[in-house]
């Protein structure tokens, strides 16, 4: 690939190498933690060892007489300046939010909250002195099991609420006018299958460890900060220290993954600006992984009781959802809005004409939840998807076809679900027959028959996900009636340099998604300048003053956006010079390939870099306008984008061992417009990585006292390059209408549709076992106990930490059995 | 504090250290090798795998007095001196090995050490041979990829994988 080849309108479309690449594969790459700063001190966190406790006395005197330390701070010393850690997401009115401090002031709550911070001269004096405090500490009851949490008289987490819920959440399609009465339904329908589904807690478990940097000049601070939203930690940094907003600059420097992981103000960002204001000194903190793990947000952890209606032939009549959701012991940044941004997917790609969601935030005596990849979707997703598999036994019924019978068909778009979620595009049977056929469906089908009847201890199972999600997040007025602190549209500015390069100011904060390239690529085609004359700006406020940052899948359909319409703003611009220039009338100027051309007026052309020169030097140019073709937008999207697809998973369940290994794995993603292919693919793959990885690796498991079992990486499983199969993925393209690009989004899209592939595929491949259920991840042990002893496999932690449970059928409408006529219930 | 020598990506330093000090922090704090980075405590993740007279070594599982004489060489040492990419770098680039990047420094550096055992390794055989290193974005598929195109390469046979191919999906 040359540039000598690449002409104006061919960007988009095309896989093209990553600009960011060359930083990152020659080691010459500028994380948080590589920063030194002159007179920089090092902090370090001691962290709670216990889950809930009243701590009683600190003794510091030892680690402040310590070699190299320069002080140590507790709660007790910050309490008056801390405020605390924001909660932008009241998702009810009377929603309870204990507060939750950056360091602890009388008491803990979790297993890794912050009781004390040493600042030292090197990291490892700091680490050296956190030894050194002595703490006292009178225990009180671990609160660690939502079901029990949720009983009268049960344990506190925070002694002043009234209970450990802090809000109940309730969408009703029938109240909403989106959907038909849900109970009605129920009552009226042929089949009930109800079910209860645990969400493991899991971890984001992004690469570079999390670091800080303050360095304080006069009454300014600049913060670097591992951080995926550094305009949203500008605005919440500055309210929660009173640093005023304009004397406080955050910088995100290349940042090593986020997953939603660094969606998040954490309470080490607060405290190293705290310490920066008090001692007047540079501070850096950073991360270990085993603090990354058990005070970085965890993801997930819910319960879902899924009930769902249809009649003999397999229509369905409505989805009832009654959701647990684990809070931890705080509310951070949108903890409690997670489960609700999965409130209105529980309907999936389906025609149900009922559907009520409620979900109650249970506090515990955990590490907070909030966002991880997928964020409510990956939840909602799975519960659909698993219960149209337990539907389709029940009824006899193949899982597609029954899926066929009920989704929206591709003639049917814009359709309005039953949650009020108007579905832009798609063709969920387009979608469905690629991806059999990079499946080779039938063949594995008929190779899981062969097994089947010679008895092979090596069994055989297919599982379908056929997934949708809302992305592109999100139109600020909907967000607003959603009780969100903020809006949801992007910013961006284009600066035409004097010698014809292009910066592209952008407030989407990349870390890992190919920002860079990709932008470049829009405005490449958009302005009809080369690749490589455009650099792309971003993670700076300085530098990129507004934004609403990366998460949600949101970069391309929000912030490309964005980015487009700055272009055209600045060709709107240009054509104003260039008309002057050519001594021609604006309407008689057609703009192709960079250039400004009078209409049937052969060789009077100028190039938009031309301009950008012309207008530099300013010498001639029109009167009563500016000279200048720069040009900024902010673009707020009206809809969100509705990316679907259809995965595949074909699992071999070793019945003796209960060992689980995928044999095949393909999907077809339908993300709309796809602007860089190579982009999008590995997107896909990552995203599936987490997806599976939730079905048989990763849990964050707590034991009876509230200690986290797996705070490393040798006891939270990040799969491997051998954990994990070769992914066959392709796409259809239907595009969004509603947004200029036609981009759905692709960042979750993998994690959201996976999970239940592969859950519904090892099921499939056991069923006929008795096996109904297996919790995740599905492990060996669990598969194997799911085989051999029924049930589901049980809890990894101790009986009593971890939600506990298995499947529940009710065959005819209100009649509950408790053992499932499919077996393997408890 | 002991005096070691180190030589570190061609150039030769001696420096004071803690006994205690792990070779990734020696790199990273004393002589300024920041490319290397440190991604758990546990020596799960990889991503401060460097070469030790030749061999992929985790870093942060040596202590710096152990590299005393010896040669290492980190991810910023592996391009030519005219700054040509390493064949494994320019790999990772164009099979699309990488997002986010922290990673990548390490899985570079044990996949070098991969192909040197095993020049023209299967699938399965990368996918083993790199287990010791975790990426949390890629899914490994483009990974496996690109150390393949780069033991294609390394061992002279010239097979091109175009960007194309690998983006043309399934």
């Amino acid at each position: 690939m040359t540039v000598t080849e690449e002409r104006a309108g061919q960007e988009v479309g095309k896989a093209r190498l990553r600009k960011e690449d060359a930083r990152l594969i020659t080691g010459r790459t500028t994380w948080t933690d590589n920063m030194v700063l002159p007179g920089m001190l090092h902090v370090a966190v001691l962290r709670s060892p216990v889950a809930h406790a009243r701590i009683t006395s600190i003794d510091a005197s030892a680690a402040k007489d310590a070699p190299g330390v320069v002080a140590v701070f507790t709660g007790q010393d910050l309490k008056d300046e801390q405020g605390s850690i924001p909660c932008a997401w009241p998702v009810t009115p009377d929603m309870v939010n204990p507060g939750h401090p950056s360091i602890a002031v009388d008491q803990v709550n979790h297993v890794g909250e912050a009781v004390a911070v040493v600042v030292a001269r090197s990291k490892a004096a700091a680490a050296d002195a956190l030894e050194l405090v002595d703490i006292d500490y009178d225990l009180l009851p671990p609160v660690l099991d939502m079901e029990e949490a949720v009983k009268e008289g049960a344990d506190l987490v925070h002694g002043h609420t009234q209970s450990n819920t802090s809000f109940h959440f309730v969408f009703d399609g029938g109240e909403a006018g989106t959907a038909g009465d849900t109970d009605q339904a129920f009552a009226d329908a042929d089949v009930v299958v109800s079910r209860r589904f645990v969400q493991q807690r899991l971890i984001p478990a992004f690469m570079e460890p999390r670091s800080v940097v303050v360095q304080p000049q006069g009454d300014n601070f600049t913060l670097w900060s591992a951080t995926q939203i550094p305009h949203i930690l500008r605005v919440m940094g500055a309210m929660v220290t009173g640093i005023p907003e304009h004397k406080l600059r955050v910088v995100a420097p290349d940042v090593g993954g986020g997953f939603g992981g660094k969606l998040q103000v954490t309470p080490e960002e607060i405290l190293c600006l705290l310490i920066a204001r008090r001692l007047r000194k540079p501070v850096k903190w950073t991360e270990s992984r085993s603090e990354s793990l058990m005070s970085g947000h965890h993801g997930r952890d819910q319960i879902q009781y899924i009930d769902i209606a249809a009649d003999r032939e397999g229509h369905i009549k409505g989805l009832r959802c009654r959701i647990l959701s684990d809070m931890g012991a705080y509310l951070r940044l949108v903890t409690p809005g997670i489960p609700i941004l999965g409130a209105f997917m529980y309907v999936g790609i389906y025609k149900f004409p009922a559907y009520r969601f409620e979900c109650d935030g249970i506090f515990t005596t955990k590490t907070p939840t909030d966002a991880y990849r997928g964020a409510g979707r990956p939840e909602a997703t799975f519960a659909v998807e698993r219960i149209m598999d337990e539907l389709a036994v029940e009824l006899g019924m193949d899982p597609i076809e029954l899926r066929r019978k009920n989704w929206i068909k591709a003639d049917e778009f814009p359709f309005t679900t039953a949650a009020g979620l108007a579905y832009d595009s798609g063709d969920y049977d387009a979608a469905t027959a690629e991806a059999m056929r990079l499946f080779g469906y039938d063949e594995l089908r008929a190779e899981q028959q062969r097994r089947r009847e010679s008895n092979d201890p090596v069994q055989l199972g297919i599982g379908v996900s056929t997934f949708t999600e809302m992305c592109g997040l999100a139109p600020s007025r909907v967000l607003g009636s959603l009780s969100y602190g903020a809006g949801g549209w992007e910013h961006a500015a284009i600066r035409m340099l004097p010698t014809g390069k292009v910066e592209v100011v952008t407030g989407s904060s990349a870390h890992g998604q190919g920002h860079e390239t990709a932008w470049s690529q829009l405005v490449a085609d958009r302005l009809g300048v080369p690749f490589e004359d455009i650099e792309v700006l971003h993670g700076d406020t300085s530098i990129s003053p507004r934004g609403m940052d990366t998460y949600g899948s949101r970069s391309l359909t929000v912030g490309g956006s964005a980015v487009v319409k700055a272009a055209d703003k600045v060709v709107e611009k240009a054509r104003r010079i260039a008309a002057h220039l050519l001594e021609a009338n604006e309407d008689d100027l057609e703009f192709t390939a960079g250039k400004f051309a009078v209409r049937g007026t052969p060789g009077s052309e100028v190039s938009i870099q031309e301009i950008a020169l012309a207008t530099f030097a300013a010498h001639n140019y029109p009167e009563g306008i500016e000279p200048s073709i720069d040009a900024e937008m902010t673009f707020d999207p009206e809809n969100f984008s509705f990316p679907h697809g259809t995965h595949l998973c074909a699992a071999e369940v070793d019945t003796e061992t209960g060992r689980v290994t995928i044999r095949k794995y393909a999907c077809v993603d339908d993300v709309g417009t796809i602007v860089n292919p190579l982009i999008v693919e590995g997107q896909v793959h990552g995203g599936l990585a987490q997806g599976i990885a939730q079905a048989l690796y990763e849990e964050a498991v707590y034991d009876a006292d509230g200690n986290l079992t797996t705070g490393t990486f040798v006891d939270y499983l990040v799969p491997s390059a051998a954990d994990l199969p070769h992914f066959d993925t392709g796409n259809t393209v239907h595009t969004a209408p509603g947004n200029p690009i036609g981009a759905k989004g692709v960042g979750e899209a993998g994690t959201i549709a996976s999970t239940p592939a592969v859950v519904n595929s090892v099921l499939d491949a056991v069923r006929h076992l008795g096996v109904s259920d297996i919790r995740m991840p599905m492990t060996p042990e669990r598969v194997w106990r799911a085989v051999h002893q029924g049930g589901d496999g049980e809890g990894r932690g101790t009986a009593g930490t971890v939600a506990y449970g298995g499947a529940q059928t009710e065959t005819t409408a209100g009649v509950a059995t408790d053992a499932s006529s499919l077996g393997g219930d408890r | 504090m002991t005096q070691i020598s180190v030589r570190v990506d061609g150039v030769t330093y001696t420096d004071d250290v803690e006994p205690r000090t792990l070779l990734v922090h020696y790199l990273r704090e004393q002589v300024g090798k920041v490319g290397t980075v440190v991604g758990c405590d546990t020596s799960n993740c990889g991503a401060c795998t460097v070469h030790l007279d030749g061999e992929a070594v985790k870093s942060c599982t040596v202590f710096a007095v152990q590299a005393d004489g010896s040669e290492v060489t980190t991810i910023e040492g592996i391009a030519a001196p005219d700054g040509a990419l390493h064949p494994m770098q320019k790999a990772f680039h164009e099979m699309h090995g990488l997002q986010c990047g922290f990673c990548t420094p390490g899985m570079i550096m044990a996949a070098i050490d991969l192909v040197g055992d095993n020049p023209d390794p299967s699938e399965d055989e990368v996918r083993e041979g790199i287990e010791g290193n975790l990426c949390r974005c890629t899914g490994y598929q483009n990974i496996v990829r690109a150390v393949q195109q780069a033991a294609a390469e390394m061992r002279g046979a010239g097979v091109q994988a175009t960007p194309e191919t690998a983006g043309a999906q399934a």
